[in-house]
């Protein structure tokens, strides 16, 4: 037998088995997270398994983040279930207004390198920046976790992802994420995991590993993880106090393919309503109109985020007229951090409306929703049709700078336009 | 089993199964039944059948990985699905719910066509032809067979050791 890939030593840890590609395995799990839109689900599949007790209240975490705040009685009767449930054993519960559950398993330091964490939501795939297998799974599966800790994996194959150069002006981790969806297509990655490495990830912050993570789930991946570097323990010093060791791939692993992803090759891209792998070059779609902008999601509401989009804002000078601006902090962190540095106040006076930490207006639970024609901007990962709440909408997914220059020009426009 | 063929296209994502809007409503199956596929085709819930099948191209059930997407088809009286292949998340939470997910070329498939599964192969009984199905590992098999995962740990009480 060849060596191992990240996905399969990790995997081979947790089962206590030789896990190979394509084995499925019972693995016990580090971490679990469920939010306001899976958790509820959870609880009557753990009802109707005849749940007594939750195996590890520890390791479990839930998160008010869909409906947040809650739009109506039937989802706020949802918050109460899952905090009278979280109270009853203990579990750790983000009320509303903490922000995203993705954002919080990150910020709060529950996943660490060689862990296996999963959440009852697509874009649990967020942790893998972190160098854990992280993965999205179903209510169900969360309901097992509760009672026994454990849960079913097929173990994936792995594409390995060889990163290149750096992001030049104007270019950014979701640029590259774009890129990658754009070359794999929104099924390229089925049921395998993806696994950057190469001389160019040393280049990459955490904030950009975790939309490159993030995104995984875009092609399909059942993971994205990445190596663990000085990176990695900067991000979790003072978030846990966890022992870790980093996991790497055998120089032998065995590999479905490999692909290239150089950084320095690569300009502004956008994903076309609706499809997450109709991406353009941004040249190609500039001037189209657009009357709403996102800023926010597990994908693009963190500080540097808004950092990038208030510099672009600044510079173009403020929100153009007809366009409306919404702003999300993924978590009540990033929010603070706005409102002592200024970031926020800069927003609000140039109009733009500021919503409670969480996932907003992404999935079209809460928050701004576009009306019929509208065309929106977002820094999110999705562009279904509807998305966003209204079928009607047209979604067009960009760099957190690219959005603010649409702002700016109130049409799509090449961040490097406008930045200084 | 057999059934008759209700098909879509690729990559139908969670929210065409049915809206996270409607999830917010309710979680009964029972009632999501009647908003099944409604962005994509608002005459589906009136005119699903128990024992129907759905058929799709690739990707089926990307994007969220709610799980109302399966229950719902449940509901609708829906018990197996055929694309060419299956988002991971959907594939699971079929499997954890006892909806038969089935990957197999689909292509030849046609809207009312009645479909067999017989072993291992989903004979298309309206052409006459038919095209083998990926056989699913035998944890999920014995997850499936049990009904999904809640009959499977009534039986259990836990995975095995």
């Amino acid at each position: 037998m060849g060596g191992k890939t990240i996905s399969e030593k990790i995997l081979s840890a947790k089962s206590g088995v030789d896990a190979r590609a394509g084995d499925v395995v019972v693995c016990r799990v580090d971490g679990a997270m469920g939010t306001d839109g899976s958790a509820p689900m959870a609880i009557d599949y753990f009802e109707a398994m005849g749940g007594q007790t939750v195996h590890d209240a520890a390791s479990v975490a839930f998160a008010l983040d869909h409906y947040a705040p809650a739009p109506d009685r039937a989802t706020a009767q949802l918050h109460e279930r899952l905090r009278e449930f979280a109270g009853k054993y203990g579990i750790e519960l983000w009320d509303v207004g903490q922000g995203i559950g993705h954002q919080l398993m990150v910020e709060r330091g529950r996943a660490v390198p060689g862990s296996l964490v999963v959440g009852a939501d697509s874009h649990a795939v967020t942790y893998g920046a972190l160098n854990a297998f992280a993965t999205g799974i179903g209510s169900s599966d969360l309901a097992a976790i509760l009672i026994c800790g454990r849960v079913w994996l097929r173990v994936p194959g792995t594409i390995r992802v060889n990163v290149a150069g750096c992001l030049g002006r104007g270019v950014y981790a979701k640029d590259a994420a774009l890129a990658l969806a754009a070359k794999l297509g929104a099924d390229g990655a089925a049921y395998q995991a993806l696994e950057f490495g190469g001389p160019g990830v040393a280049a990459l912050d955490m904030d950009d590993r975790l939309v490159l993570s993030n995104f995984a789930v875009e092609m399909g991946a059942k993971n994205g993880i990445f190596p663990a570097d000085g990176v990695t323990r900067q991000y979790l010093s003072g978030r846990t106090a966890a022992g870790f060791d980093a996991v790497e791939a055998d120089a032998d692993a065995g590999y479905l393919r490999e692909i290239g992803l150089d950084l320095s090759e690569l300009g502004p891209q956008v994903a076309l309503p609706h499809q997450v792998d109709r991406v353009e070059p941004l040249e190609r779609v500039a001037g189209t109109p657009v009357q709403m902008v996102y800023l926010g999601t597990c994908t693009g509401g963190r500080v540097k985020d808004f950092h990038q989009a208030r510099d672009v804002l600044r510079a173009g000078g403020g929100v153009a007229g007809g366009a409306q601006l919404v702003v999300t902090p993924a978590s009540r962190a990033v929010l603070e951090t706005l409102a002592q540095d200024g970031t926020l106040a800069e927003f609000a006076a140039m109009g733009a409306v500021i919503g409670t930490p969480g996932c907003g207006s992404c999935c079209g639970t809460c928050g701004s929703i576009p009306g019929d024609g509208v065309h929106v901007i977002s820094t999110a990962n999705r562009n279904f049709k509807g998305r966003m709440g209204n079928s009607g909408a047209f979604i067009y997914l960009a760099s957190p700078a690219s959005c603010a220059a649409a702002a700016a020009r109130g049409a799509i426009t090449d961040p490097r336009e406008i930045e200084a | 089993m057999t059934g008759r063929a209700r098909v879509f296209g690729n990559d139908i994502n969670t929210d065409y199964i049915i809206t996270s809007r409607r999830k917010r409503e309710s979680l009964d199956p029972a009632v999501l039944r009647h908003y099944v596929f409604e962005e994509l085709d608002a005459g589906f819930a009136v005119t699903v059948e128990a024992g129907d099948w759905i058929v799709a191209g690739k990707n089926f059930g990307c994007g969220s990985a709610m799980e109302v997407a399966v229950t719902a088809l449940l509901g609708a009286g829906i018990r197996a699905v055929a694309a060419c292949s299956f988002s991971r998340t959907y594939f699971r939470n079929a499997v954890n719910n006892g909806l038969l997910p089935l990957e197999c070329d689909t292509s030849g498939i046609g809207e009312g066509d009645r479909l067999t599964l017989a072993d291992g192969q989903v004979r298309n009984e309206t052409t006459g032809k038919a095209v083998a199905a990926a056989r699913a590992p035998e944890m999920m098999r014995e997850i499936i067979a049990a009904g999904g995962l809640v009959n499977y740990f009534r039986l259990h009480g836990d995975f095995p050791a």
